[in-house]
């Protein structure tokens, strides 16, 4: 459980980034957090496993302060995978960058490598185990990152921008995967601009705004009010959008999802036709 | 990164910023020159203190602190090497004399570093370019030379995420004996020369898909034109260069100790 209590942060350079945030996110949510560039998304989470401290306010997790303990102490609970997997990357083979994480929590090697082999497997990775990460495309290095991150199976994972230069069957794997730690009663937090994304998703959703929440609560509410989403330049989804623009016909606004907006406008032409 | 920032440029408007860098080069290596010449510490202390009407006038005086503090590790450093040495070298015996070489080399130390930050916080890397090309160098290294210069805060920002990405990982940059925290390293250093290489190929074909090197003969919106200011410089560069040659040449330079009249 991440507790967040009144934190402000400012960089060294003058930049308040964080105004006055609070926020609870407890094990197993879904979350997703959104707002334009400079809003202090990544800042907020990088103050999740303490890479950042605050200058004001505090941080809990799982009920310890992040002032008083080390990122690698709290990253052993909280794994980010950063947004550029080349930030990270380093090893001279897939296996070895997957296995350094491991090493640096002092697990055994038989340990290591079972869940290397893990890891590589969730994310079909198996067959680039004795290649370069530096040799891979754009997709699988963002692959091997995440796996990096994974394979220590920590319980709250942080996603910065997963989907930016995946194309659409590597989004939809991600939203498979996303479900299924969530099956595990892992807590996933994501820090992205792609809004169908996030439809397709429907996690629990905070817009961020100059260092504040604008809004926080589901994904079919908080995508579906043009006028706080027009707050934080995000335009709706496109299912919202149409929706949205038909609620004169007598159709429900707060539709996001295309299955069930599927549903909605057959029985609609079915009783009109 | 403290010491970076002691040599990062910041657009101000000062007399020292519109002096010709061409002139300020040269004032900069006459200092060094003289720097080097003299290795008491009386004239060594003149030089430091020639300097601060700079900072003061370029009004660039925090940013040249930091960079001050950012040499402050250095400076000890050289100080316990200088003074260790001889102390050793003189048999074990501790004299003044000692003590004021060893102060006299850490100044030099200071000197040198202090005139540079000067040099490189009053002139903005464009200027540097203009100035380079004028006296007739390549363009396609004075390219190279302001995009280096230019590139250095963003690299900086870069390894401070790869440090942030890692420690993500478990990795404890402060963590083991001297060797261990230089290893420590490798998982941040390998990234950050990977992307600087990566970077500076897609910068080479942007910029050739942009048609650069299309004309042999280049011309420039600015040029550098000697003002009254750099003729004021120049002047003051020759004289201190003339009295710093006179003086060691035909002076005695006495001791600080000596002058002070403290028995050694």
């Amino acid at each position: 459980m991440i507790e967040v209590k009144d934190v402000y942060f400012s960089y060294p350079n003058g930049v308040q980034a964080l105004n006055g945030v609070s926020l609870t996110v407890r094990k197993g949510d879904f979350l997703a957090i959104m707002g334009q560039n400079g809003a202090g998304k990544t800042t907020l989470v990088k103050h999740f496993n303490g890479l950042l401290k605050p200058t004001k306010g505090e941080v809990l997790v799982d009920g310890v302060a992040t002032a008083k303990v080390s990122v690698a102490a709290i990253a052993r609970n909280v794994g980010f995978v950063f947004q550029n997997p080349d930030h990270q990357l380093f090893s001279e083979t897939v296996e070895e960058e997957i296995a350094f994480a491991l090493r640096n929590f002092g697990l055994k090697e038989d340990v290591i490598k079972k869940r290397v082999t893990w890891a590589l497997n969730l994310l079909g990775l198996a067959q680039y185990r004795k290649t370069s990460p530096f040799m891979l495309s754009g997709g699988e290095r963002k692959r091997v990152a995440l796996a990096s991150v994974l394979a220590w199976d920590p319980k709250i994972l942080i996603l910065d921008e997963p989907t930016i230069g995946q194309d659409y069957q590597q989004k939809e794997k991600l939203r498979q995967f996303i479900l299924q730690m969530r099956t595990r009663g892992k807590t996933v937090i994501t820090v992205t601009h792609d809004v169908e994304f996030v439809a397709e998703c429907n996690p629990r959703v905070i817009l961020m705004k100059e260092g504040k929440i604008l809004i926080d609560g589901e994904a079919r509410k908080v995508l579906t009010s043009p006028e706080i989403l027009e707050e934080a330049s995000i335009i709706p989804p496109q299912i919202a959008q149409i929706f949205l623009q038909l609620s004169d016909m007598g159709l429900p606004c707060n539709v996001i999802d295309v299955y069930e907006a599927k549903t909605i406008l057959s029985s609609f032409l079915e009783s009109h036709l | 990164m403290s010491v970076f920032s002691g040599l990062k440029f910041r657009k101000v408007y000062s007399p020292i910023h519109n002096l010709d860098p061409r002139i300020k080069f040269i004032y900069v290596c006459s200092i060094f020159a003289i720097a080097i010449m003299f290795g008491e510490l009386l004239p060594l202390m003149v030089l430091f203190l020639l300097q601060i009407p700079f900072v003061i006038v370029a009004g660039v005086k925090r940013e040249w602190l930091r960079s001050m503090r950012g040499a402050a590790f250095l400076a000890t450093f050289i100080f316990l090497t200088n003074f260790v040495a001889s102390y050793i070298g003189a048999g074990y015996v501790f004299t003044i004399k000692i003590l004021e070489t060893a102060v006299a080399m850490t100044l030099r130390f200071i000197v040198l570093v202090e005139s540079f930050s000067v040099f490189f916080l009053t002139t903005s890397p464009d200027h540097l370019g203009l100035a380079l090309e004028q006296t007739h160098v390549p363009y396609e290294f004075v390219f190279a030379f302001t995009t280096a210069v230019r590139f250095v805060p963003v690299l900086a920002e870069e390894a401070e995420t790869i440090m942030d990405a890692q420690k993500a990982r478990g990795l404890e940059l402060e963590r083991g004996n001297f060797l261990k925290r230089i290893r420590n390293y490798i998982p941040v250093l390998i990234p950050l020369i990977v992307s600087a290489i990566r970077r500076s190929l897609e910068l080479a074909e942007a910029m050739e898909s942009r048609a650069w090197g299309a004309t042999k003969k280049r011309t420039n919106l600015y040029t550098l034109k000697v003002h009254r200011g750099d003729i004021v410089l120049i002047a003051l560069t020759s004289l201190i260069l003339a009295a710093a040659i006179y003086t060691r040449l035909y002076l005695p330079v006495p001791s600080l100790s000596e002058l002070l009249k403290i028995p050694s």
